[in-house]
């Protein structure tokens, strides 16, 4: 080929014009970045100014989906309820993640044991959701029958107004701390031993380690990867689906839930993509701030 | 080197004992209610073995038995067919994984090792891709999928994640770059052309990271259940994740068929199960390799 053949009688070290075939290899990614994701990105803040039903052309309306969010009960409710949401998902997560990377870490290096704490990751969401809501059925469910042991009464897990969202929270714990833990596992792992022998020597016990050592130099990872589960935290929507369905009285109608019944059910596409908007300003903001808060690009380890 | 019968160290051990019962117990409630029968379920809930053993829930779930006996055994008797389900999501699956990853693969090929204009501009376009979260591109891709005409099919289903993700982009790219060059121009010397370079030289010493985002691809592609809803309606294009949030939401007379309810669930996430099974240590440090997804 032509390109071949140039690129043979120039120096080999600085290949030019590869115009042609570089077209040709960027070609099929290029046209799903623009047509799957750039497109529907501007698409989706252009529908944010229009109402629009599916069936007959959007119709600009400026700024009334807006005006519509900030004076929507329902809208503020549901935010309320993805924050606490994502509030006890990510509080618990981080910190029990935290202990089971520890333990993998210090107590055992067991590749077995890893393996297993990664288990829930690998079934979806919808099979933990079903999952916990026969466990937790509050008539039948195991999880009632041990309560029943313990000499409580029933508890309405997913079917309570208080109890609802935290027992969602949990369930999608149950589901990703493993791989969370793993990504701090990792980010351990890039400690040096001489850290903890030089703390050894000075006296230090595991606990003492754990603030002096672990913690500090683990921090520029646990704040990357809190970001990154934060993020994933807001877009809860299959758990919601398939054990509440955003019930009782939308205690768990989550914004993800909340957008999908307004695009699916009422088939306004643009206010569900005004409060789409919304969320990804919220996101976008937690990224920076969470980034400059945390330093998170500076490491002691140096 | 340690003394190894702390107080600390034990109680460190309970608590990863506890850890995976907890991570476990689950699963094997999974297999213990598909195995029951739902009249024995409500006689005996807290039986830790099977109860009232029947293979009636499986039955159910793949469409094996007529609606009489499957509404006397405590179901709905709707028609289901998870065999159809199962290789719904296969298809689909394979089809976002082995594409994406092609073709991610040849663009981080061309941004780490080909020559042409623009490339900075084009590989900061895709990088600010990153930053876009996918559920945001999902209300305005279902309004592209219906114009395409492509509702409820599984190419409409596939088509978003089957040509690129920048974070697969992203990281092929980084691996391309840190290959040493010299093995490329062994074989430029040669007289190789580049796309033969890229598929005979390149491609299989990639071969650790392509198999490794291949196996999350994957995983991800098979437990989606938010753009199959939307894009799915009828059993045609049908996933196993919607098929199975269906199946929980037909509540027969008699109160949900949990006995079925499992074992669809069971069947559900088997596949993922065993692959985990197969290749666990490549999983498990496929998350520690390519770090921050």
């Amino acid at each position: 080929m032509a390109v071949a053949a140039s690129a043979a009688s120039s120096p080999p070290t600085r290949p030019r014009g590869d115009g042609p075939l570089a077209a040709l290899f960027i070609a099929p990614a290029l046209l799903g970045f623009l047509v799957f994701l750039l497109w529907p990105t501007l698409r989706g803040i252009w529908l944010s100014f229009t109402r629009f039903n599916l069936l007959t052309p959007a119709e600009p309306v400026g700024l009334d989906n807006y005006e519509r969010m900030l004076n929507d009960p329902i809208f503020w409710e549901s935010m309320k309820a993805t924050v606490s949401y994502v509030v006890i998902n990510i509080g618990v997560q981080t910190v029990a993640a935290l202990g089971i990377a520890v333990l993998l870490q210090r107590l055992t290096r067991s590749a077995l044991l890893r393996s297993v704490v990664l288990t829930p990751y690998l079934v979806s969401n919808v099979v933990a959701g079903i999952v916990f809501l026969w466990i937790l059925d509050t008539q039948m469910g195991i999880g009632n029958e041990i309560v029943v042991a313990l000499g409580v009464d029933r508890i309405p897990f997913l079917t309570d107004e208080t109890w609802a969202i935290p027992v969602i929270a949990l369930i999608n714990v149950w589901r990703h701390v493993g791989y969370t833990a793993l990504l701090l596992f990792a980010g351990l792992q890039a400690i040096p031993n001489i850290m903890y022998e030089a703390a050894r020597v000075d006296g230090a016990g595991e606990w003492r380690m754990f603030w002096r050592v672990t913690l500090p130099l683990l921090r520029p990872v646990l704040a990357v990867v809190l970001i990154m589960t934060m993020i994933g935290s807001f877009q809860v929507f299959d758990t919601v689906a398939v054990t509440t369905m955003g019930g009782p009285a939308n205690a768990t109608n989550v914004l993800q839930f909340y957008i999908y019944g307004t695009a699916f059910g009422r088939f306004q596409f643009g206010y569900a993509s005004a409060m789409s908007v919304a969320l990804l300003v919220v996101l976008s903001a937690i990224t920076v701030l969470q980034y400059r808060l945390t330093r998170a690009g500076h490491s002691d380890l140096g | 080197m340690t003394r190894t019968t702390s107080p600390g160290r034990i109680a460190a051990w309970a608590a990863m004992g506890a850890i995976v019962i907890v991570t476990l117990l689950p699963f094997y409630w999974i297999l213990r209610t598909a195995l029951s029968g739902n009249t024995a379920l409500v006689e005996n809930p807290s039986s830790p073995l099977p109860t009232g053993f029947t293979l009636g829930g499986f039955e159910r779930a793949l469409g094996m038995q007529s609606t009489e006996e499957a509404i006397a055994q405590g179901g709905a008797g709707a028609s289901l067919d998870f065999w159809r389900y199962l290789l719904n999501s296969t298809i689909t699956s394979t089809l976002i994984t082995v594409c994406q990853i092609l073709f991610s693969a040849m663009a981080a090929y061309a941004f780490a090792r080909l020559r042409w204009r623009g490339r900075d501009t084009v590989f900061g376009l895709f990088l600010a891709g990153l930053m876009v979260p996918t559920i945001f591109t999902l209300l305005p891709n279902f309004v592209l999928i219906k114009e395409l005409g492509l509702i409820d099919s599984l190419l409409g289903i596939s088509l978003p994640t089957m040509f690129m993700t920048p974070f697969a982009v992203f990281f092929l790219r980084q691996f391309f770059l840190n290959l040493p060059r010299e093995v490329e121009e062994a074989a430029l010397l040669d007289g190789a052309g580049k796309v033969r370079i890229f598929f005979r030289v390149l491609l299989p010493m990639a071969a650790t990271p392509v198999l490794t985002l291949s196996v999350l691809t994957y995983i991800t592609a098979w437990n989606d259940y938010f753009w199959p809803l939307m894009v799915s309606y009828s059993d045609s294009s049908r996933v196993l994740t919607v098929a199975l949030a269906v199946f929980r939401a037909q509540t027969p007379q008699a109160g949900t068929d949990w006995s079925g309810l499992m074992a669809a669930t069971l069947i559900a996430a088997l596949p993922m199960l065993v692959l985990f099974l197969v290749c666990a240590r490549r999983i498990v440090n496929s998350i520690a390799f390519t770090g921050i997804k």
